[in-house]
């Protein structure tokens, strides 16, 4: 290292630049206090102070920020969705994806690769083209496309996969794209401190105080906060949290894992998924193959990883990429999925007056972050939800109106 | 948990068996409210903890309860429904 830059570390005059305050303790009381730093919380703690002018807020994390799902997903970003409901959600969440490295002022990586979905049965083809038809409609750039397109688009591909399932088409999805998705984390966090939030990090909740139905307070590691407003983001946790205020929902937590080849020169513009294959993959800007499958069979909460998931998962992609038998597999690990019964999230108010939820983001949570940061803020803001997640309030369970996205799952669970 | 011991089987490797979700009782049709049963219908005890679960040896088409805590991975018995508790597998045999 040059001398000229090494006195920059021994300097004081060149402190080097922090992303967010670190505070000594969380104050006595905060107007809302945010559980869980991911992306949704730090998001949510952003437009609070942003669009609605809610600063004294306290982001509260366990650990570390974007240490949860949010710094262990395959960050695709997508608005194929299969209800005119989500289609919209997700695609209000891409437009704002596309312009947030310059709103953050952090660059995000944010790469427009395109996203196929590869069908291989006539019914999975049935299904492309409902979604294609749902998404014009709705006004998003979906459509389904041969087997030539996807040739052209991925030349490495074998179309007949190994001879196991050939390939019969394709929703094509033009605005598919990858992120870094710490990054997002990160800015967020940025961008709500510099706004006057606090981020508290090494900081669990441990217990909420509620007293006739309304919230008063969480208890913490750090001492007791008196707050009126609380927002639960903190995914795979959903359920220790809600259990805390006696809230029943239908959310089970299933691990879900992912890995990463050693980097390679560039060669995979797109973003592939195979239903049937149970594969996700794309090429992270390091040159990785970026790679998920499905979710974990059964109930467990744990980051733990599988042989059985790396061994199923590498045996699909050699079927579709037999020239990538020599490539290695240098990392994986797992989040903690928490599952819905329809596949769309559950986000609102709950019976519980100042206790809001943001949770049953299972596999899909990534993509919606700056969406579900700004309605959860206007829904906290306001103390009502507004009619963008309608469809995805606790009480659809009650009422028999859910939300069927299991046809949009990447793959078949 | 990489083994599972079926109660008419004995321990076999866990791809032979598949999770049948959590075993619960369910309110009176016929007396409960709508919103018991909505509640029944879609709402799961999700938080970590002892749990008794239905699982399926699919090669020999066996439905068997387990119990297991859903946070260590760790299966402490597993039998019949309805059997005698005390011909069930205990811990020391399922965990092998
Ligand atoms: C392997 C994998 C691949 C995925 N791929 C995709 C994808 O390609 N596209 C996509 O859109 N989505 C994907 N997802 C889903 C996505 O990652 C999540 O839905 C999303 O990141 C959830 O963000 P979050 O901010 O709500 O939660 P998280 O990022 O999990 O943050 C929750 C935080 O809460 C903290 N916390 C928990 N309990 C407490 C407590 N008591 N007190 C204080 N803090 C607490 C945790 O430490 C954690 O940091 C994937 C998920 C996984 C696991």
């Amino acid at each position: 290292m040059p001398l000229r830059l090494l006195k920059f570390a021994v300097s004081k005059d060149h402190p080097a630049p922090r992303f967010f305050k670190s505070h000594e303790a969380p104050k006595k009381s905060y107007d809302v206090v945010i559980i869980g730093g991911g992306g949704h919380g730090l998001a949510a703690a952003y437009y609070l102070a942003k669009d609605h002018g809610i600063t004294n807020v306290a982001v509260l994390e366990k650990g570390y920020i974007g240490g949860g799902n949010t710094g262990r997903n395959t960050t695709i970003v997508r608005s194929n969705y299969l209800t005119p409901e989500g289609v919209n959600f997700y695609d209000a969440s891409v437009k704002i994806y596309e312009g947030l490295s310059e709103e953050l002022d952090l660059n995000l990586f944010y790469s427009t690769r395109g996203h196929f979905t590869l069908a291989h049965t006539e019914s999975a083809m049935r299904t492309m083209r409902w979604r294609a038809e749902v998404n014009k409609h709705v006004g998003v750039e979906s459509r389904v496309v041969g087997p030539d397109e996807i040739a052209k688009a991925c030349p490495q591909l074998d179309l007949s996969c190994s001879g196991q399932a050939p390939i019969l088409g394709a929703l094509f999805h033009a605005p598919g794209s990858v992120a870094r998705h710490d990054g997002v984390a990160w800015g967020y966090a940025r961008g709500a401190d510099r706004l006057g939030a606090e981020i508290h990090q090494n900081t669990e909740v441990l217990a909420i105080d509620v007293k006739n139905g309304k919230v008063c307070g969480v208890k913490t590691n750090k001492g007791y906060i008196e707050t009126k407003q609380v927002l639960c983001a903190v995914a795979g946790f959903t359920p220790r949290i809600t259990e805390m205020v006696d809230l029943e929902t239908p959310i089970v937590i299933h691990p879900l894992q992912a890995c990463v080849t050693e980097p390679m020169k560039p060669w995979l513009d797109t973003i592939l998924v195979s239903g049937s294959l149970h594969v996700y993959v794309s090429q992270s800007s390091r040159g990785e193959l970026v790679m998920g499958s499905s979710l974990d069979p059964y109930e467990v909460h744990s980051t733990r990883s599988t042989l059985d998931f790396v061994e199923g998962l590498t045996s699909h992609m050699l079927d579709m990429f037999p020239f990538l038998s020599n490539v290695k597999v240098v990392r994986q690990w797992a989040g903690m999925a928490d599952m819905t019964p329809d596949f769309a999230p559950i986000m609102g108010k709950t019976p519980i007056e100042g206790f809001y939820i943001d949770a049953g983001w299972g596999t899909w949570g990534f993509k919606a972050t700056p969406i579900s940061g700004k309605t959860m803020a206007q829904t906290i803001a306001n103390d009502s939800a507004p009619d963008l997640i309608h469809s995805f309030r606790l009480s659809r369970f009650e009422d028999y109106e859910l939300t069927g996205e299991k046809g949009a799952a990447s793959v078949g669970h | 948990m990489k083994l599972l011991t079926c109660p008419m089987n004995g321990t076999r490797p866990l791809s032979e068996f598949i999770f049948g979700g959590e075993y619960r009782e369910g309110p009176d049709q016929n007396t409960c409210t709508d919103a018991e049963w909505a509640a029944f219908v879609h709402n799961r005890s999700g938080a970590p903890g002892d749990k008794k679960e239905w699982w399926y040896h699919s090669p020999s088409g066996t439905w068997f309860i387990a119990e297991r805590n859903t946070l260590t991975d760790k299966v402490s018995r597993t039998y019949l429904l309805g059997a005698n508790n005390n011909n069930s597998n205990t811990a020391q045999e399922a965990s092998k």
